[in-house]
């Protein structure tokens, strides 16, 4: 089932991206953070994923890029899934938005932004949204401190 | 004299958009909000024409927190994600760390993990519906609903220990066993459910008051709702039949008979009619798992991460050391990644793991369908009036422990 669907992916998508690959039945693509917008909008209009689950990041602080930007989406149509992977540099931690193509993406991106400090090329509105306003850092990187503490209102004595 | 607090959030905005508007704060410190939703609304007289929805005050560092603990210490936080009904976190959460292991559980677990899941999923819609009844005055129908949402609690107690978060999914299996005579009292529990739930219909349905504020009120079309990532009832009270129960398969729903109720326009109704009906639906498909449970094992025979029998640990070496390697190192998982999603009560609750290797996972990350849905519930909200903000609001069912993490 889910090969009928991922063939032609492969094959429309064979040269641009860098990897595909099939894991626990998702087929995993990396890509290079360029070329996203295009690899992703070709998932969209021409293979029917119209459901955006997720963006998060994973850090790996000992490794040049050091992030992963993930994606994966959904395809309300065939049921199957899709992940897109690329990697990422501390210096310039920027992918582009997909705010245009998934409404859903604008909040996703605002909590990737506030956790691992990935900007969203394009996206104006990255307000944190389950930290608060002022709050340094970004706290799922591997070298914030589990037990800093940043009290918004100061501890009672 | 108390300085004032410096302000958590950042409105987008601030500055009415055209003359005679005012904006207003609701929440988060509002019943209706759950406690923990924020919303920004600009009004013109009753009417809400622009609303910036805030969320974040129940952050408690979910994902931080599951790095630095073993991939079963962890499932005490996984059921405090969706509260109301933990069980349903508890296997997604250990079927994503089963695929990585490439373990495969047992008919028997995979038989009663449904049934559970069914049965908390009965729960949840109760809570949400008795919630959103009683903001309305039904306060009736919401003592009708949350008596029998008890009874399960109690019931599930019986199994578990606990009334709400329960930590009795387990990497490989379950906690233990059923007690004797709990699926006589399932079957009690559903029979008096199918009476009180009829009333609620008797009482509702066709309630002049009711119809007028959920008819019509908090619209969304299947196309929006895609578009703002909704999944669950609320995709399905648009008029598509998506769930993932039925489009990919898991547990052992492909061999039970169920249908997925849709609504006809996404709105209120349709979101309060779409959950009673799969009410009733679990509770068929609870009757069907009931009768078809199969005896034998509970727990995968894997000793990287099935406890060994008590009696065994205490003598045997070997079992105490895989005993005490369990409980220091954790269960070993091999390194990878994968995103594992169920049907949750809301839409599609997914787990995305990375492991590294060993006992502590390197990154787990939910995908929770509360926190998708306040990113798009703003368009349910515009354009209706202020007061059919809570009704609309209920009918989401925002979970602050899943939506903030």
């Amino acid at each position: 089932m889910s090969d009928t669907v991922f063939t032609p992916i492969r094959e429309h998508l064979a040269g641009t991206v860098l990897e595909a690959t099939l894991e626990h039945g998702i087929l995993a693509l990396l890509i290079e953070s360029s070329r996203l917008a295009e690899v992703v909008g070709a998932l969209k209009e021409r293979f029917g994923f119209d459901l955006f689950l997720d963006v998060t990041a994973v850090d790996w602080p000992l490794r040049e890029p050091r992030f992963d930007v993930v994606w994966h989406f959904y395809s309300t149509r065939d049921f199957v899934r899709v992940r897109v992977k690329t990697r990422v540099p501390l210096a310039e931690p920027v992918v582009d938005t997909l705010v245009p193509l998934y409404g859903s993406a604008r909040y996703m991106e605002r909590e990737c932004h506030d956790m691992y400090g990935i900007a969203f090329r394009g996206n104006e509105d990255l307000r944190p949204i389950l930290l608060y306003e002022g709050f340094e850092g970004h706290p799922l990187r591997k070298d914030y401190p589990k037990q800093k503490e940043q009290p918004l209102v100061p501890y009672r004595k | 004299m108390n300085t004032p607090l410096p302000n958590p959030i950042r409105p987008a905005f601030t500055e009415s958009s055209r003359e005679g508007t005012v904006i207003v704060n609701i929440g988060p410190s509002h019943p209706a909000t759950h406690g923990t939703i924020q919303i920004v609304a600009e009004l013109e007289g009753e009417r809400v024409l622009r609303t910036d929805v805030h969320c974040g005050y129940l952050h408690r560092g979910f994902e931080k927190e599951c790095e630095s603990h073993t991939w079963h210490n962890l499932i005490p936080y996984v059921d405090r994600l969706n509260y109301c009904s933990a069980l349903i976190n508890d296997f997604a959460y250990c079927e994503a760390v089963e695929k990585l292991m490439g373990i495969e559980i047992t008919p028997r677990c995979r038989y009663l993990r449904t049934l559970l899941a069914e049965y908390s999923r009965i729960a949840d819609h109760l809570t949400c519906i008795a919630a959103a009844l009683m903001e309305m005055g039904a306060m009736t129908a919401f003592l009708y609903l949350v008596t029998i949402r008890d009874y399960i609690y109690e019931h599930l107690a019986d199994l578990t220990g606990a009334r709400v978060t329960y930590s009795y999914g387990r990497i490989g299996g379950l906690a233990h066993d059923l007690p004797e005579g709990w699926l006589k009292r399932l079957g009690e529990i559903l029979d008096q459910m199918d009476t009180f739930t009829g009333r609620v219909h008797g009482l509702v349905d066709r309630n002049r008051i009711f119809i007028d504020r959920m008819r019509n009120v908090g619209v969304i079309s299947t196309a929006e709702a895609v578009n703002w990532g909704f999944t669950g009832p609320i995709l399905r009270s648009t008029g598509v039949p998506r769930d993932l129960r039925k489009d990919t398969p898991y547990l052992a729903y492909a061999e039970l008979d169920f249908e997925v109720p849709v609504g006809i326009k996404g709105d209120n109704y349709d979101r309060y009619y779409v959950r009673m009906r799969e009410i009733d639906e679990s509770a068929h498909m609870v009757r069907q798992l009931a009768e078809m449970l199969p005896a034998g094992p509970l727990c995968v025979d894997d000793r990287r991460c099935t406890f060994p029998d008590k009696e065994l640990v205490y003598t045997e070496i070997e079992s105490l050391i895989n005993h005490f390697k369990l409980v220091m190192d954790g269960p070993q998982v091999p390194p990878g990644e994968v995103y594992s999603a169920h049907e949750g009560a809301n839409g599609e609750l997914g787990f995305y793991i990375v492991s590294v290797g060993g006992g502590v996972p390197w990154k787990v990350h939910c995908r929770s369908p509360s926190f998708v849905h306040m990113g798009g519930v703003h368009r349910m909200l515009d354009g209706y009036q202020l007061a059919d903000i809570v009704p609309t609001f209920g009918s989401v069912n925002m979970i602050g422990g899943e939506c903030d993490r």
